[in-house]
């Protein structure tokens, strides 16, 4: 179990503070996430290497607490054009 | 017949070269150069919970669902029935979440990137040259 306040602190600490995040917790058993992440570190990445930059960011918190995150990953532009 | 080729692993920081002819662990390879071979032999290779048949997870459900939906053969791989590989798969693909997808040896992603993938045109792409 992890608090979704400590996913956002986390990505926020790797992928910058400007980054936007909001989680979802899908189960309410605070292990199966849905992550929305709107980073302009995503310009120019594929959806791999951008989940692995989100996974990156959370790799202790992958190998136990988190179970499972669903992850969409926008840059600004994207964010603001869907 | 067999052609000695050896198979690139995606290791982290560096890349190791591994004796296809040693393939699985029953013939006396290890773990990693036995997913190696599994990854470029199959042209589509699923590691999923459970079987096709019967998922044990939503997610590996809905990976099975999508590919499914293009009528072509996919090897999957129950990580629930060999825990070496669930632990070692994570670490081929630097990837911390099973389901896990390989089109044509190449890592695809999880079961988020493939419905994207689905949505988007570009996974009936890649499975029409991988069967072309």
């Amino acid at each position: 179990m992890i608090a979704a306040s400590e996913i956002v602190t986390k990505v926020k600490s790797a992928l910058g503070e400007d980054t936007e995040i909001e989680v979802i917790d899908l189960t309410g058993t605070q292990d199966h996430y849905k992550a929305v992440v709107v980073s302009d570190q995503f310009d120019g990445l594929n959806s791999l290497k951008r989940h692995r930059l989100v996974y990156g960011a959370l790799a202790e918190e992958m190998k136990g607490p988190i179970h499972a995150l669903t992850l969409e990953t926008y840059t600004a532009t994207e964010w603001a054009n869907r | 017949m067999t052609e000695k080729k050896s198979i690139s692993l995606p290791i982290i920081g560096n890349e190791t070269t591994v004796d296809s002819e040693h393939k699985t662990r029953a013939e006396g390879g290890d773990i990693m150069s036995e997913i190696a071979h599994e990854v470029n032999a199959n042209k589509v290779v699923l590691y999923m919970k459970g079987t096709p048949d019967m998922p044990q997870c939503g997610f590996s459900a809905r990976a099975c669902a999508i590919l499914g939906s293009y009528g072509v053969p996919y090897h999957a791989v129950n990580i629930l029935a060999d825990q070496e590989k669930r632990q070692a798969i994570k670490e081929f693909s630097e990837w911390p979440t099973i389901p896990q997808v390989y089109i044509s040896g190449e890592f695809q992603g999880g079961s988020d990137i493939l419905m994207q993938m689905h949505d988007s045109g570009e996974l009936e792409a890649a499975l029409k040259k991988a069967f072309a």
